[in-house]
């Protein structure tokens, strides 16, 4: 559709602005089919690269014969540790990754090998021909095992990626009402449904540009430029298109692997991870055990928290240093409680790596306190919404790290308006396909109870602890033969979330311009930062929003010059030359963590609460979940139909948490590495959601937008375990709860005693 | 990778005898996944989907005569004389599956979690082999002998089933940990037909094979003869529970990555009492 270009000095309505819902710009592509995925990327001459990894949770490599893989036909490069540029390590937070494994493997799935071939087959067939020798080493499967003295070392430097203790008031007081447990959360994969992919292009000065779908173009570049011995000028990404990323994409996968290959070949590489590779070959959620201790007054007033919280960090650091520093510090929940003491290990293993997943370590701890908080409930004889709406942080409470909440609905008013929301009708249908079963036809009602549970829960919003988060946004505005038009450049990573809408609203909010376009993220514009923490819409928003003022700001002088107002003139007129703007937007600083207290050790938090319904089938152990229903502050709602549609998303993969996700890890291996058997939520699956959007806006955030993305998943999983439990009367201490769970009351334990709030270094044997 | 597109089912026939290294295609919602995986690269393929005599359905004088290349949409859509046929096919997959896959693909593959084939083996189905040289017909049970392992030789096609229409009080159950679009962790048909005063009982995903739990099927036979044929009488709860027990000691489940064997029993004995209370009220 085409715009008559407004005559200088009318006032015309801009559409699409903020806190409407403009259709996204890459819908209709989507919907259709003709997106462009990064699996789809190609080139000229393009050969494919394929990877071998090892099959052993913990090995050394003795040798490896690459000589048949390198004289088969269509093999264009064989690479090994042996075949790097440099020794340079990778990780997130730590290097401690090599490239390819060199002396030892330390989990299944390592790549030890790339090759580069004309076709798929080739490739595959290539790189099952080298031979590596190895030497089976024991594995250090238990996170808790691997703490105590004396375990063997994965690494050099010890079993401990990082540990983070909260102590706050008084660790040794005593409560009226104690309730104690033992939780688990096994580990959940991302599944987003674009595997791993990238087009990596050799170019003329030495270089390499890489075509990647990933959440942080400069983070890759950050390690990828170091592991090829390049500088960073001569490395340029960019980004492909993002199936979904949920934290799978912070982590290098094949960057490093693509671009090597590229360069020994001389050619351009594509990798593409099938589905069984990509369960491999990307980091999944930490898998977690929790022991806790919770005492209160005996009218449901929290006296102390204490907990224990054990991640198993798997081989490589990954971003485990961060999660386990959300897991200890909102390991209370978002509660008022004036003594806590929380001691939060991530531990090595030879486990496939764990890193980053939507609402990182929240997710965990959050499972674990809200079982315990209706524990609480049932020992004071309160209800789950009562006890919560007691204890819930209002506006200038300190969380457990002392940082008083600011700009946030009260927990109590989120809890109460979610909790107000109308309920299903009560009537639980006979028709099988509505019960839980659904297709399979197992009851028309009879075993079937149906019960409603409540959780609440919280997390920080971008990045805490003295990082320096940044998003630069580079904003022009010019003129053409249609009139004004704007064009945006950030690397801000769309993976899914709607940032490219967030900042086509903003642009047009701040210029008053209707046409605004996008320029293809890549690392020739500053740092966007990554999409995650749920931060984008707060630090894109920032900086867009920051870089359109300096823009407007320039009108104005242009204006004045003239003499004349901005708006009587029109932008036409004061567009003879471009105006080009580029700004860094950052947030207020955070503190670095320490023990005891820190004012402001993260930016915000964000608060959701969740209602479930379930109806559970007592005779088979299944579960339909009939209804959820969540009241979230947002701050500001800038796409109030994105932010549905992340609340919704987010729930389904809570509730996937809840009931069936789950990697099953025998020894280290995978054992499920497919979607037959890793089960996602189906459409049949998904209950009706009912959302309460709240709107209480953060001083500091651009138009008080606070984000949205993580929330919806941490807190609909225990919302859904607590109505099971009211359901079967069962404890349910881990998820997801399997039907054996249900039907035989199993409980998970992990064979160690620890005293909640210790070091899990002192674990003993149960 | 050859591609052969058969027209007929002789020509389809003979493609197979001359070509000992070709495999037929059906709705190829398994073999295309075998070959995505790189677990299976036949030399050859023939495909069958476009052969009408494989698209026949008859239901005629209490005989059900499906051939190979009906596909589970069409089990939804039209008479298949067998309520639990019916029942099978919806727990099959997802739209998409339900309009490529059919039961000849099923018996083809003939994994003990198919899920049309604990109904054949409680209707007593046979199936219609058929070669170059001629046609065989087998009880269901004896066709297949293993996980995956058939009597089908490789020139042959599983051209049809067929079965006695048993009347409307089967049920077919299916245990998975999603509500749909999953593969069994456990399955049972269950068949009691008045006419013929028979009781079936298969159970899937519980063993190498498809398994008949004839003793259930002794005692079920004795609860109807008990409470009369066709008098709608729902059997005590005890009697549902030795029910229930029988076809869970019937099953030779194991432990995996669906579900682990205890639960396998547990959930066959439930869906046993189960479906014998909601059969007999369809009698
Ligand atoms: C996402 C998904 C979900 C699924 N869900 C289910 C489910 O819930 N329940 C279930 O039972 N199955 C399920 N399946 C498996 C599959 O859909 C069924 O087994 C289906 O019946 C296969 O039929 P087809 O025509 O697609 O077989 P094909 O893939 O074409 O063939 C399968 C095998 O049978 C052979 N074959 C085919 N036709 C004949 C014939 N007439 N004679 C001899 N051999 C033959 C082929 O050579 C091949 O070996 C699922 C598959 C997918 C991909």
């Amino acid at each position: 559709m085409t715009l008559a270009p407004p005559r200088p000095g009318t006032l015309v309505k801009v559409r699409g602005v903020i806190g409407e819902s403009p259709q996204r710009p890459d819908a209709a592509d989507k919907v259709k089919g003709e997106f462009a995925y990064a699996s789809d990327l190609r080139a000229d001459g393009m050969l494919v690269g394929s990877t071998l990894r090892s099959p052993h949770a913990h090995a050394r490599i003795r040798s490896i014969d690459v000589s048949k893989a390198r004289a088969m036909p269509g093999v264009r490069a064989v690479l090994t540790a042996a075949d790097l540029p440099t020794r340079e390590l990778i990780g997130l937070m730590k290097l401690d990754q090599p490239v390819l494994a060199r002396d030892v493997v330390c989990y299944v799935g390592e790549p030890v090998a790339l090759v580069a071939a004309d076709d798929v087959d080739r490739a595959v067939a290539a790189a099952k021909a080298i031979a590596v020798d190895y030497e089976p080493l024991a594995p250090v499967s238990d996170p808790v095992a691997a703490l105590r003295p004396g375990a063997l070392q994965v690494h050099e430097k010890g079993n401990i990626i990082d540990s983070v203790r909260v102590v706050h008031g008084d660790v040794r007081a005593t409560a009226d009402v104690v309730v104690s447990g033992e939780y688990e959360v096994a580990m959940q994969d991302q599944a987003a449904l674009g595997p791993e992919a990238g087009l990596a292009i050799p170019d003329e000065d030495g270089g390499v540009t890489l075509h990647v779908a990933t959440q942080w173009l400069h983070e890759d570049l950050r390690q990828i430029a170091p592991a090829l011995g390049l500088p960073e000028r001569k490395v340029r990404l960019v980004l492909a298109g993002v199936g979904g990323a949920f934290g799978a994409r912070e982590d290098i996968s094949l960057q490093v692997h693509c671009c090597l290959l590229a360069l020994a070949t001389k050619r351009p590489v594509r990798m593409s991870y099938g589905r069984e590779e990509s369960f491999f070959g990307h980091v999944h959620r930490h898998p977690a055990r929790m022991w806790y201790e919770h005492g209160a007054t005996k009218d449901g007033r929290l006296v102390y928290v204490r907990a224990t919280v054990v991640l198993d960090g798997g081989a490589y650091a990954s971003s485990s240093p961060a999660v386990v520093a959300n897991a200890s510090c909102f390991a209370a929940g978002p509660y008022r409680v004036a003594n806590a003491l929380v001691h939060g290990v991530a531990a090595y293993t030879t486990n496939p790596p764990a890193g980053a997943m939507r609402g990182f370590g929240a997710v965990q701890t959050c499972f674990a306190y809200e079982a315990q908080m209706d524990k609480l409930a049932a020992a004071c004889g309160l209800d789950p919404v009562e006890i919560r709406v007691r204890n819930g942080l209002r506006e200038g409470d300190a969380i457990i790290t002392s940082q008083p909440m600011v700009g946030s609905a009260p927990v109590a008013e989120i809890v109460r308006r979610c909790a107000d929301l109308p309920l299903p009708a009560e009537r639980i249908p006979t028709d099988p396909l509505l019960l839980p079963g659904g297709t399979g036809n197992l009851t028309a009602g009879e075993g079937v109870v149906r019960a409603t549970g409540y959780a609440a829960g919280f997390k920080n919003v971008c990045y805490s602890h003295g990082f320096d988060d940044s998003t630069t946004a580079r904003v022009r505005l010019m003129r053409d033969a249609r009139g004004p038009i704007a064009r945006v450049h950030t690397a801000a990573a769309e993976v899914g979330q709607g940032v490219v809408s967030v900042m086509l609203q903003v642009t047009r909010t701040e210029l008053g311009l209707e046409r605004v376009e996008l320029d293809t993220p890549d690392t020739s514009v500053g740092s966007a930062g990554s999409s995650s923490a749920s931060r984008l819409t707060w630090m894109a928003g920032g900086a867009v929003q920051a870089a359109c003022r300096e823009v407007v700001v320039e009108l104005d002088r242009r204006a004045a010059a003239r003499g004349v107002s901005r708006r009587d003139v029109g932008l036409p007129a004061l567009l003879d030359e471009p105006i080009d703007r580029t700004v860094t937007y950052r947030h207020r600083p955070t503190e670095a963590l320490n023990e005891t207290t820190q004012n402001h050790g993260h930016v915000a938090f964000l608060f959701a609460a969740h209602r479930a319904t379930v109806d559970v089938d007592l005779g088979t152990g299944l579960v339909r979940v009939v209804q959820v229903a969540t009241a979230q502050d947002v701050g500001k709602a800038i796409n109030p139909l994105a932010v549905i549609g992340q609340l919704e998303g987010g729930i389904a993969q809570g509730l996937g948490l809840a009931v069936m996700e789950e990697i099953q890890l025998k020894d280290g291996r995978v054992r499920n590495p497919s979607f037959t058997d890793y089960l996602l939520p189906t459409i049949l699956d998904m209950p009706p959601v009912l959302c309460d959007v709240i709107e209480h806006p953060h001083p500091d955030a651009p138009y008080g937008a606070k984000g949205v993305g993580e929330p919806p998943t941490i807190s609909s999983t225990p919302a859904i375990v607590a109505a099971i439990r009211a359901a079967t009367g069962k404890a349910l201490n881990r998820v997801p709860v399997r039907p054996d769970d249900i039907v035989f009351g199993n409980e998970s334990r992990s064979g160690w005693r620890i005293a909640p709030g210790a070091d899990p270094a002192t674990a003993e044997r149960a | 990778m050859d591609v052969e597109i058969a027209r007929t089912l002789d020509g389809a026939l003979a493609y197979l005898a001359s070509r000992p290294d070709a495999e037929p295609i059906a709705g190829g919602t398994d073999l295309m996944v075998e070959m995505n995986f790189g677990r299976h690269r036949p030399k050859a393929v023939v495909a069958i989907d476009r052969i009408d005599e494989l698209r026949e359905l008859l239901v005629a004088h209490g005989r059900v005569r499906m051939s190979a290349g009906v596909t589970y949409a069409r089990m939804l859509r039209e008479e298949i004389g067998s309520p639990a046929m019916r029942q099978a096919a919806r727990t099959v997959g997802s739209p998409q599956i339900r309009n490529a896959g059919t039961i000849g693909g099923n018996l083809g593959t003939c994994s003990p979690a198919g899920d049309t084939l604990p109904v054949l083996a409680a209707l007593d189905a046979s199936v219609v082999l058929r070669s170059a040289s001629g046609d065989r017909r087998v009880p269901f049970t004896q066709y297949m002998t293993g996980p995956k392992k058939t009597i089908r030789r490789h020139d042959e096609l599983v051209v049809a089933v067929e079965w006695n229409d048993a009347g409307d009080a089967q049920v077919f159950m299916k245990a998975g940990t999603r509500n749909a679009m999953v593969i069994a962790v456990a399955s049972l048909a269950l068949v009691v037909d008045g006419r013929r005063s028979r009781v079936g009982i298969a159970l899937g995903s519980s063993g190498p094979t498809i398994i008949r739990a004839t003793e259930a099927e002794r005692f079920g036979e004795g609860l109807m003869d008990e409470t009369g044929w066709g008098r709608r009488r729902v059997p005590s709860d005890a009697a549902l529970a030795e029910l229930g027990s029988r076809v869970a000691a019937a099953a030779r489940p194991i432990d995996d990555v669906r579900g682990t064997a205890a639960y396998r029993r547990h959930v066959l004995s439930v869906m046993a009492r189960r479906a014998f209370a909601r059969a007999v009220l369809l009698a």
